[in-house]
């Protein structure tokens, strides 16, 4: 019987977990504290918090 | 009196709202201050600040990523310095021990070009821009895990379809924990690892049976959160069934627990369809369904504990813990006979509904589950109240009770004194994310309660290994008085033992 | 989308397969087609002599006495406030400028021409630093020099440059990125670099010992010699990938102490202007911000390939001197710059950023997406004419002209 592939989500499961975190800082800790890589974004409301700029972008391919 | 609304912006300035609430807690408690807020002028926001009438004939020119400091006060003066008190506050110079190594990526897109192996985004921005981050990271092959909610169920729905597209996890919205790997997201409890995989569309549902089971000795391989919506019809338990296909896939997970409120019928349906292929026996937790239809290799569980009981495949013994002989110990109160259940924590508020109305009790929620009635419900008159404080209509625009407890100040304390009331019920959590000292906080707050006080019975969700140590804060609760149950379940029937005393 | 993706590729593409080589230096009249007499072009977007900054009019008012259209600066500002000079965009002509960007007829340019794609791009010869007309300056030292630029040097280096055939420039940026240039600020290894490669030939071509001498030591005392030609050079490599439907890569940006002007691939020769910022920096002792000018000048076309504050990496110096932060810091900038450009440059590389090439091809879409401002490095004038260099700093390119862009853009492909 051929082997299953496996589903992106089955190797998450497997893989080493490495988070980009995208809102509160306060979870970047408890991560390294685990153990477990980690990249905090420097995160603002995109497009200076305009939401119509913000969709126009997404349309463009942002 | 005269009030004077004072409100003022600043263009492009971003802080997270964690940073914004703190400070707009202290600013409301300068004098002569009635209501202040520091938020970032997002459309919701801008409602909630209106709502408080704190905006200048209700309006504001922010945008969303303008800060808004808002305030009604009792003269311009008051108003003035606790402005000039908020300005500090943002001004002062960050603590950053080290600027020159401290770039941080701005976009998720840069992120990725720039951090090798990257595979998941845990996303917690308002709701107004969640979706739009979500969905950057899942077209940039980047698994998703959503703690963010006011997400509308049209982008959860298409986000959702996306990540189907390319086999991604799509792990929310309003996603409360997960834990995959190892790796503690959002709330999250410090677990043993081993066989047992969860699948929860709870947040505290999940973190109770991890911990009851970690607890016991067994250990966790994941747990999947899937986000509050995600077996209703509009939204078909799209990431369910694909958490159920990668866990079949995991040699690490010999069984699973799936844990949810009872499914809309047509998902409930293809979701059970489902486990029926799997090869790995799973418990199913509908919190708040007396039953569900199983195949052969899932077993139903109507609580949580009875969920982690069947994972583990026998009961859990608590060493020195027996319902009869501590409800024994506890004097009556007189003239009371009411149990009053005040919850952080939605699902424990739900399997404390379960409980208690098996053992009799006629209660009502503003979280009800099916067979209990809402509080906007006529039959809820009378009834003894389970509350969920960290619903909606408690958190917008405050933090969450499992990071700030004192949501549930106020009502602990009126609770205490309402005569009628023989016992009070409240749940803890601890681990990652949550506030650093639950038990302190409830200590302290019920400090001054007099002798003839209802009794307080609390459970601790969590492990030893958490940041708080779960034996610690049970230890301090016990030292002030207040009886400690060794799960949520048990907790609850504590209560009811000693009201069927009465 | 796809069609903007496909059009960026081919936009850089273009950039990054230019091939720069200096040709020459002539006057400008035998170099820029179309200029003519009464005729000046300046930096930055068009403006109108009403409109102008004060270092811009009297820089105007000094070349035309240099130009002989005037006997003083008194009746030039008059001729030119009389509508008796024609005011255009160096960008108009195949030209860029620093600051005030001065090209008459007969000053002298650095001819440079794209191998790869034959185009062409002229600048004038970079004067040095202290009373200098690119500042503002008008008085008769900064004219004596110019006259000894058109007469002397030019002459000299077209003799040295003919005899050498040309020089390829991209290796010289190179190996300047290497020696702790980012090629706007700081130009010293690139010029001394520059220094090495003609020196043989200047000699060659020189029959005067005192000539040869002082044409040697103008290049060896001006650190910033390089500048101009590496104007030129970046103007060279952008000008090809002008036109490109859909591309929404930045070929140039420049300002004329009143506005700031940004063009964008997709949408050809069109300007997108927004009111200048103030640059923040660090003030020669005695200045203050209370004496600087708005941003000046059509350099910022060197941060358009890759160099100058989105280098600021490749020259931690520049990042305190100009006021940007620790030293430390300066890669902070250069990959900040790496979230609103489209690709790297290979050939240009940084050491200290494990040999990353700098960030290239600045995309307008990841300026407003990001609110990140492309950063520029510059030099800050004085308000008043004539006074000259103040301090240096950054400024940022306002968001304004990135949004119109975008939204220009999306209009042209029906996207709204």
């Amino acid at each position: 019987m051929a082997e299953l592939e496996e589903s992106p989500a089955a190797q998450l499961l497997k893989a080493d977990v490495k988070v980009v975190n995208v809102g509160l800082e306060g979870f970047v800790k408890d991560l390294e504290d685990c153990g477990i890589g980690v990249v905090h974004l420097d995160w603002v409301p995109p497009a200076g918090g305009d939401p119509e700029m913000a969709a126009l972008l997404a349309k463009l391919g942002v | 009196m005269s009030t004077f609304i004072l409100n003022e912006i600043r263009k492009g300035f971003y802080l997270d709202s964690v940073a914004l609430m703190r400070l707009s807690r202290q600013i409301a408690a300068s004098p002569g201050i009635a209501e202040a807020a520091l938020m970032m002028g997002t459309p919701s926001n801008v409602a909630i600040m209106r709502n408080a009438g704190i905006l200048k004939d209700g309006k504001t020119d922010a945008q969303g990523n303008d800060l808004v400091i808002a305030m009604r006060a009792d003269s311009e003066a008051a108003a003035r310095a606790a402005l000039t008190e908020a300005e500090k506050e943002l001004d002062k110079p960050k603590t950053q021990a080290d600027g020159a190594s401290a770039w941080r990526p701005r976009s998720i897109a840069a992120a990725v070009a720039g951090v090798d192996g990257l595979n998941l985004a845990l996303i917690s921005v308002p709701g107004d821009f969640a979706a739009a981050e979500a969905r950057k990271a899942l077209s940039r092959g980047l698994h998703v895990m959503m703690f963010s909610d006011n997400v509308s169920i049209e982008d959860e729905r298409s986000l959702k379809e996306q990540a189907r597209e390319s086999g991604l996890l799509m792990m929310g919205p309003d996603c409360g924990t997960a834990v995959i790997g190892g790796a503690p997201l959002a709330f999250a409890n410090r677990l043993k690892r081993g066989g047992v995989g969860i699948i929860g569309a709870s947040g505290t549902g999940t973190q109770e049976v991890s911990c009851l089971i970690s607890e016991a000795g067994e250990g966790i391989s994941h747990a999947i959160g899937v986000g509050g919506r995600d077996l209703k019809k509009d939204i078909g338990g799209i990431t369910t069934l694909m958490a159920i296909d990668a866990l079949d896939q995991d040699s690490a997970t010999e069984r699973v627990v799936l844990i949810s409120k009872p499914p809309h019928p047509d998902v409930a349906k293809v979701v059970i369809d489902r486990i029926s292929k799997s090869p790995k026996p799973y418990t199913v937790c509908f919190i708040g369904a007396d039953s569900a239809d199983l195949p052969s290799n899932a077993t139903f569980a109507p609580t949580l504990k009875a969920a982690s009981e069947a994972a583990l495949g026998r009961a859990i013994v608590n060493d020195g813990f027996d319902v009869k002989v501590e409800a024994k110990q506890l004097a009556p109160r007189k003239g009371a006979s009411r149990i009053e259940g005040l919850y952080c924590g939605g699902t424990l508020c739900a399997e404390a509904q379960v409980i208690l109305k098996a053992g009799g009790r006629q209660v009502a929620s503003n979280a009800a589950i099916p067979g209990v009635p809402d509080f906007e419900h006529a039959d809820a008159k009378g009834r003894e109240r389970i509350i969920d404080l960290g619903a909606d209509e408690y958190t917008k625009g405050k933090p969450h009770p499992m990071i700030d407890p004192s949501v549930r100040d106020d009502a602990i304390r009126a609770a205490l004194k309402d005569p009628p009331i023989a016992v009070v019920l409240v749940d803890l959590v601890i681990g990652y994310g949550a506030h650093a000292d639950p038990a302190g906080h409830l200590v302290e707050t019920v400090a001054d309660r007099g002798p003839d006080a209802p009794h307080i019975v609390a459970s601790v969700c969590g492990t030893e290994q958490d940041p708080q140590v779960r034996s610690e804060q049970a230890r301090r609760l016990r030292a002030a008085g207040i009886h400690v149950a060794p799960s949520n379940a048990d907790a609850c029937e504590l209560a009811l033992a000693i009201v069927n005393r009465t | 989308m796809k069609l903007i993706e496909d059009a960026n590729k081919e936009a850089l593409k273009r950039i990054l397969e230019a091939e720069p080589k200096l040709l020459d230096v002539i006057p400008a009249r035998e170099a820029i087609k179309g200029l003519k007499e009464r005729m000046i072009l300046h930096s930055g977007p068009p403006i109108t002599w009403d409109r102008m900054c004060g270092p811009m009019r009297g820089a105007v008012a000094g070349a035309i006495v240099f130009e002989g259209w005037a006997p003083d600066l008194a009746s030039a500002e008059k001729l030119a406030a009389d509508g008796g000079i024609k005011f255009h965009p160096n960008h108009h002509f195949d030209a860029v400028g620093p600051m005030t960007g001065m090209t008459t007829v007969s000053m002298p340019v650095f001819v440079v021409e794209n191998a790869r794609f034959g185009n062409r791009a002229y600048c004038a010869i970079n004067e040095g630093l202290g009373k200098v007309m690119r500042f503002g300056g008008n008085d008769e030292t900064v004219l004596a020099r110019l006259r000894w630029l058109r007469d002397v040097f030019g002459p000299e280096m077209s003799k040295t440059l003919r005899l050498l055939g040309s020089v390829e420039l991209k290796s010289i940026v190179a190996r300047g990125l290497s020696m702790g240039d980012e090629l706007h600020q700081r130009n010293v290894a690139c010029s001394s670099v520059f220094l090495r490669e003609v020196a043989p030939a200047l000699a060659r071509v020189s029959t005067d010992k005192e000539v040869l001498a002082e044409c040697l030591g103008f290049i060896a005392k001006n650190d910033q010699f390089f500048l101009n030609i590496a104007m030129a050079m970046a103007k060279t490599m952008t000008d090809p990938a002008k036109g490109i439907r859909g591309s929404t890569v930045v070929t140039a940006m420049c300002r004329n102490g009143t506005e700031f002007g940004v063009r964008v691939s997709g949408t050809g020769d069109r300007w997108f202007t927004a009111p200048v910022e103030m640059p923040e920096g660090l003030y020669f002792p005695g200045y203050s911000e209370k004496d600087a000018n708005p941003d000046m000048g059509d350099s910022a076309i060197v941060e358009t390939v890759g160099l100058g504050g989105f280098a600021m990496a490749a020259s931690p110096a520049v990042a305190g001197f100009v006021g940007a932060g620790s030293p430390s810091s300066a890669a902070n900038f250069t990959k900040a710059m790496g979230e609103i450009t489209v690709s790297q440059n290979s050939e240009w590389t940084i050491a200290a950023m494990d040999f990353a090439g700098v960030p290239t091809g600045i995309d307008v879409r990841l300026v407003v997406e990001t609110g990140l401002q492309p950063t520029i490095n510059t030099g800050i004038a004085h308000r008043e004419p004539g006074v000259g260099q103040v301090g240096a700093g950054v400024v940022k390119a306002p968001m304004g002209c990135f949004t119109q862009a975008v939204r220009a853009i999306a209009k042209d492909l029906g996207v709204s």
